[in-house]
């Protein structure tokens, strides 16, 4: 047998074939995926990280049905342009709680990884009712009903405790009091807002969609988006320790 | 197995020795020139090791021949850029407002960095050409809300204006009518006196003295008497027909009503000193500088 008629002897084997693929696959695995687990490099430890609030998870919830991700990405690369348009690098820290991450894959909108406290909640309920009565030049779909939808805050604690499942580390309390920090967070008269922010420190309460009454969606994806890359202090990172 | 020594006479070629009801599998194998490159793809990967990162070890990875490493490539990159834009945007940083205006080299540029910074920030918001939207100023004309000389607008930029920041501008339009200070009747009469202000018509019927008499008595303090308002708070001239929500009668009173109070961030933090001055330097001279 030839050499160049040497791979007949796997494919005329179905078992060797298949023993085959399970040792090239295992390989694979092993290098691509063990090394995660424990190499210090690929582990990067920030400070700031905190789980969601039930109201951003909530809003993040509604990023995912409405599909968001299909054209904004939440990944900012280490490339020069990217860096200079939306800020700092996406670090692997910051998608850390979310279960699945938003880094996208395509930006026919602009990257929205660092798009929190850039621009005001008005703009937000404005832009995002209508995209074209500010920017004209805006292929968005306009999203109206998510102004006049109130929360289904029914399942919010399930969410958490699914969340916790896969390793987001809601206490007993956060899970306990979801529907009220919900609600709290969207409403900085709500009298449960101090033991809210005790519960998430330094998560912001107010109205995100300006309107009285009942949380709505608008309120609950705004607070996602107004919160998005706005965690870590980029002043305490330290940049050189961090070159991998 | 059978030994594939059948020879097809047809098609003059060799085949598998599979037989079924006499009709024969030919031996078909891959081009050779599909398995070179199967095989060289092998031997790359080779070279890829020794080249770049690639194997895990117990603590750490071979980091290859090159050290590549994506962060560290973006550093020599930004470096290079502070280089490219060179000691003039280093002047820019140092000089004070005054200077870059008297500069025309340091004026150019930044005007420059600030119209791409724009786009990149501010244009979401006031429009890529400045001009604004309902609710979000127009930065071409002289109607300045927080003041349009280059401090003031630097001020602005770089705490904002009800952002949050311990330094932002604040100041609110209340909510006359949501907090029960007037009634709707008074809230429609206010609404056609400020519309009279700037010269606009007035509702047939309305009562010009009692107008007056409610704008003096709630609207004053913050838009001045004759209505011109005060920059120190934010609040807008009336008596102009520039508008940030609208002019006519029904947002008039919904403003009144449910007051106002929009919100520029602050940039400072988010954007470095010397970007905010040329930012500032850019808004200035777009027409309304003052």
């Amino acid at each position: 047998m030839s050499f160049w008629t040497r791979h007949q002897i796997f494919e005329k084997n179905s078992i060797i074939l298949i023993v085959g693929i399970l040792a090239v696959i295992a390989i694979g695995g092993l290098v691509e995926i063990t090394p995660l687990f424990y190499l210090k490099s690929t582990i990067e430890v920030v400070d700031g990280m905190r789980p969601y609030t039930p109201l951003e998870l909530t809003g993040r919830n509604i990023y995912v049905r409405e599909g968001c991700y299909l054209c904004h990405s939440q990944m900012i690369r280490p490339l020069r342009d990217e860096v200079e348009r939306y800020g700092h690098f996406s670090l692997a820290a910051e998608s850390m709680y979310d279960h699945p991450f938003q880094w996208g894959s395509k930006r026919t909108g602009p990257d929205l990884a660092r798009v929190g406290a850039k621009y005001s909640d008005d703009w937000h309920v404005t832009h995002l009712t209508n995209p074209r009565a500010i920017v004209p030049q805006s292929v968005m779909p306009g999203y109206p009903f998510l102004a006049e939808t109130e929360i289904d805050a029914d399942n919010i604690a399930d969410h958490l405790r699914t969340n916790r499942a896969v390793g987001v580390p809601y206490t007993d309390d956060q899970i306990a009091n979801a529907v009220a920090d919900l609600k709290a967070q969207a409403d900085p008269d709500n009298p449960g807002v101090d033991a809210f922010s005790k519960r998430y420190p330094k998560a912001v309460a107010r109205n995100f969609d300006g309107k009285p009454g009942a949380p709505t969606e608008l309120d609950a994806l705004i607070a996602y988006l107004q919160m998005l890359g706005t965690l870590v202090d980029f002043k305490l990172y330290n940049e050189k320790a961090n070159l991998r | 197995m059978t030994e594939h020594s059948d020879f097809d006479q047809i098609s003059g070629r060799t085949t598998t020795g599979h037989e079924w009801d006499g009709i024969k599998e030919l031996n078909t194998p891959l081009p050779r020139w599909w398995v070179i490159t199967f095989y060289l793809c092998i031997v790359w990967a080779f070279g890829y090791w020794i080249v770049y990162p690639a194997w895990p070890l117990v603590s750490g990875y071979t980091s290859g021949v090159l050290h590549y490493s994506s962060r560290a490539d973006l550093a020599v990159e930004l470096a290079n850029l502070e280089k490219i834009r060179g000691d003039k945007m280093v002047a820019l940083g140092a000089a004070s407002l005054a200077d870059i205006e008297k500069d025309p080299a340091l004026l150019a540029l930044a005007r420059a960095r600030g119209k791409t910074v724009f786009g990149d920030n501010c244009a979401p918001c006031h429009g890529s050409g400045a001009a604004g939207a309902k609710g979000f100023p127009n930065l071409n004309d002289d109607d300045w809300l927080w003041g349009g000389t280059l401090e003031q607008i630097m001020q602005t930029i770089q705490f904002g204006a009800r952002s949050g920041h311990a330094k932002s501008h604040e100041g609110q339009m209340l909510a006359f009518g949501k907090d029960g200070t007037l009634k709707k009747e008074e809230i429609v009469t206010v609404a056609n006196y400020v519309r009279s202000l700037s010269g606009l018509p007035t509702r047939p019927g309305y009562d010009a003295a009692a107008g007056a008499k409610i704008f003096a008595d709630n609207c004053t303090v913050c838009h001045g008497d004759a209505g011109k308002g005060n920059q120190e708070v934010g609040a807008p001239n009336l008596t102009d027909k520039i508008w940030l929500y609208g002019s006519d009668e029904a947002t008039i009173i919904e403003t009144v009503t449910n007051g106002r109070a929009g919100v520029m961030p602050a940039w400072v933090g988010r954007l470095d000193p010397s970007t905010i001055k040329a930012m500032a330097v850019y808004v200035h001279s777009l027409g309304g500088g003052k």
